[in-house]
């Protein structure tokens, strides 16, 4: 039985290349269906009836990928009106099936003001029946992740392409006037939260958490006849707010959506690559940005291990690409939170040895202050921190999220491009922390070395006055001493000290060394070669 | 889609908070006048809500044309009083830049860089100057004056009288009585300094004393334990 169901990608070969070659004749005809893909949908479809979330999964990421590299490489798949009697008419299915779609459109075409607003219309029924729970599937945390990150994609794109207001048509402006709740930002964020309160998926953790309650332990999958769609939506909506909240500037929000997740664990976000990168990528960009730079640095070195680890496992996965950008951006961010924050004891020695070969030379600039006391050195050390400055400027344009601005132009005024806007604001915000963190470096370098001074003699070797020297170390207190979620106060200091009247005292700071933790990786390990051990012997008996 | 929870304003119907019109209706266009009122209620009644504030910032954002200046400068002023809390970069991510570019708004961004940057003469200097802004909410000074202490305790074991006097913009016979009611209340000490003038010891805390840091390095977290639980048993 199971053998007629199997889908046959070797069979419909040479009919797409007919397929393909009629294509490039006639040109792209929505209501033509190649038979591979006409076998496509309906295993698809039966696939997803009877619930066979394996092979979803395995349609879903090969099949899928493979056909539009063989005939939808630069045209979009068959219209949706064209295939629904091969799977009943299924409305479900059929939206569904628009939903990977206009995926493909985005991704390999650009696609028209009319289709932006088709795909919304489309993630709006799609919703709509999720939320209205009438829907009996399946299907795979891939393919759920994938819906929210490309809902949220989607938008970041319309607000984009909105804001480019210079080159638009009269006829695009009537279009977008005519459909202004198309993408509108209230829709999106009402949207995914509608989707986190209609799962529970926040009460659901909190069980989880009792004992009460499985959502971890099965990957978010119902192994008792029941749908997991709208709970794993839901899970992974908390992730796509914090996106979104991040797209806005809106740092504080971001972390707040996605607290019911506890990232210090594995949990359904690390099951799918894509969503774990998304996770933490935006976790610890809000915490750069909210001065957490050990929260930052602590998951980033986590992310950027495990990635170092098991890259050579998604070299075939479509999303291979997004993985290394994002891995780039990542020591970046790192790299940023560092030079504010030198605390290497909390990096990896894989992880430093990356970052040390991608950005090493950078992070010596940031961190880079003439101690000589003689010649030229204050032009030398305005010319260092102009360029700590320029670099700061670089690693964040490059590595930051892309900021869009969620209101609609006023189409009365003079069309102007405000794109850009968002991402300048940003930037600004960031760079002027920069600067006030500019003496902060000088501070540190005789810090380091001494574990005495006089404020006079201090301000005497960083060219200030001592009512500047003062300023600045309270700055340094300050800046290093974060105020958590619960409001108390996190040290996040790489060096100490304090002042007793007018001398400097600095703590010595030595390295701890991490010998619970160490003693703890043997044991594991020990076990781990005697067992192999036991095996060895067993088998030669036998 | 659930969010049909409207402020009730009739007595037979049940009414809400504005913190729980918030937390239910976060993306609801419909709860920015509640949200404004609320501003002006917390700074006549001396409270604070971030979350609502966020809130309120983030409806202008999606409709800048029902922003109202007066009231992001209560809002900013209110995000200043919070420090250290990073309130004030908070709310200002989400100012559009055409907005700061205007007054009150560059006076309160120029407040807010002395204060994150240890300025506090400069500070109070530039305060005075805007009285207009600040006197409009009450509490203001002393909220400042405990962000200084606060920073004050997180530098110093033994502070200047000097120094003590400039952060938190209080002298002479004010400043006697200052010192009495700390000393009486919160354990600081007032001794003699080197150069003959007097200091205050500040109270220890884990910030300016290393010894009461906790040392967290040499605790291993229950859960890297539970690895080897079951080699164990």
């Amino acid at each position: 039985m199971a053998a007629n169901y199997e889908y046959d990608e070797a069979a419909g070969h040479y009919d797409d290349q007919a397929a393909a070659l009629r294509q490039q004749e006639v040109g792209y005809d929505p209501n033509f269906v190649p038979d591979s893909v006409k076998s496509f949908v309906v295993h698809l479809y039966r696939h997803i009836r009877e619930k066979n979330v394996y092979e979803i999964h395995q349609m879903y990421e090969t099949s899928f990928q493979t056909l539009s590299e063989r005939l939808f490489k630069d045209t979009p798949w068959p219209s949706v009106d064209a295939v629904a009697h091969y799977v009943d008419n299924d409305h479900v299915f059929c939206l569904l099936y628009r939903e990977m779609w206009f995926r493909h459109l985005y991704a390999r075409l650009s696609p028209t003001l009319k289709q932006r607003i088709d795909s919304w219309d489309n993630y709006c029924s799609l919703f709509q029946v999720v939320l209205h729970g009438v829907v009996n599937m399946q299907l795979p945390n891939q393919w759920l992740w994938d819906m929210v990150d490309e809902f949220v994609y989607q938008f970041q794109s319309f607000c984009q392409y909105r804001a480019k207001m210079k080159n638009k048509t009269e006829q695009e402006i009537a279009l977008l006037r005519q459909f202004d709740q198309a993408w509108n930002v209230y829709g999106v964020l009402n949207f995914l939260q509608a989707l986190v309160e209609k799962s529970a998926i926040i009460q659901i953790l909190e069980q989880e958490k009792q004992g009460l309650e499985q959502f971890t332990a099965t990957d978010g999958y119902d192994y008792s006849g029941g749908s997991n769609v709208l709970k794993v939506l839901g899970y992974f909506s908390m992730i796509g707010l914090l996106r979104v909240h991040c797209l806005l500037g809106d740092y504080h929000a971001g972390l707040k959506c996605l607290q019911p997740i506890d990232i210090s664990q594995q949990g359904v976000y690390t099951s799918v690559i894509g969503s774990h990168i998304a996770t933490i990528y935006h976790y610890g960009f809000a915490s750069l940005m909210l001065r957490r730079y050990v929260d930052g640095i602590r998951e980033f070195n986590k992310i950027l291990l495990y990635i170092y680890k098991t890259k050579q496992y998604h070299q075939k996965s479509p999303q291979y690409e997004q993985i290394l950008k994002k891995n780039e951006q990542m020591y970046a961010l790192l790299a940023i939170c560092l030079s504010f924050c030198p605390q290497m004891k909390l990096v990896d020695e894989a992880v430093n040895a990356q970052l040390r070969e991608k950005y090493g030379e950078k992070m010596g600039k940031l961190q880079r202050y003439d101690d000589e006391a003689y010649g030229d050195k204050l032009s030398r050390r305005q010319r260092y921190a102009d360029e700590a400055f320029g670099i700061y400027d670089e690693l964040f344009s490059y590595a930051c999220p892309k900021f869009i601005t969620p209101s609609a132009p006023s189409f009365d005024e003079p069309l102007v491009n405000y794109n850009q806007d968002a991402y300048r604001l940003q930037l600004k915000l960031f760079l002027s922390e920069v600067r006030q963190q500019e003496l902060l470096v000088g501070a540190r370098t005789f810090l380091k070395v001494y574990s005495t001074i006089s404020l006079g003699k201090l301000a005497n070797y960083l060219d200030v006055d001592e009512s500047t020297l003062r300023m600045t170390l309270m700055t340094y207190k300050h800046k290093t001493h974060a105020v958590d979620s619960d409001g108390k106060i996190i040290s996040n200091a790489d060096v100490d000290f304090y002042i007793d009247d007018d001398m400097i005292r600095v703590v010595n700071s030595k390295p701890v060394k991490r010998f619970g933790d160490f003693f703890l990786r043997q044991i594991v390990k020990l076990e781990g070669v005697i067992n192999d051990m036991d095996r060895i012997k067993v088998e030669s008996a036998n | 889609m659930g969010r049909e929870i409207e402020p009730q304003k009739s007595e037979q119907q049940v009414s809400y908070t504005v913190e729980q019109l918030v937390a239910v209706n976060p993306y609801n266009p419909d709860i920015l006048p509640d949200l404004e009122n609320y501003v002006n209620e917390q700074v006549a009644s001396q409270t604070y809500s971030l979350d609502a504030n966020l809130c309120l910032l983030r409806l202008y954002q999606f409709e800048p044309e029902r922003l109202s200046t007066q009231i992001v400068a209560r809002i900013l002023v209110k995000a200043l009083m919070a420090m250290p809390a990073p309130d004030f970069s908070l709310c200002h991510f989400l100012i559009p830049e055409r907005v700061q570019m205007e007054q009150p708004f560059k006076t309160l961004i120029v407040l807010s860089h002395y204060l994150e940057t240890g300025g506090f003469r400069l500070f109070w200097d530039e305060a005075a100057k805007s009285r207009h802004i600040v006197d409009a909410v009450p509490g203001f000074e002393q909220a400042i004056q405990a962000y200084a202490v606060h920073v004050l305790s997180l530098t110093y074991q033994k502070v200047p009288r000097s120094v003590l006097a400039e952060a938190i913009n209080i002298e002479g016979l004010s400043l006697d009585k200052f010192l009495e009611q700390r000393v009486a209340d919160c354990g600081w000490v007032i001794e003699k300094g080197q150069g003959g003038g007097q200091v205050i010891a500040l109270p220890k805390t884990e910030f300016n004393h290393s010894e009461l840091k906790k040392n967290s390095g040499d605790a291993v977290p229950l859960d890297h334990v539970t690895r080897i639980f079951p080699i164990l048993s």
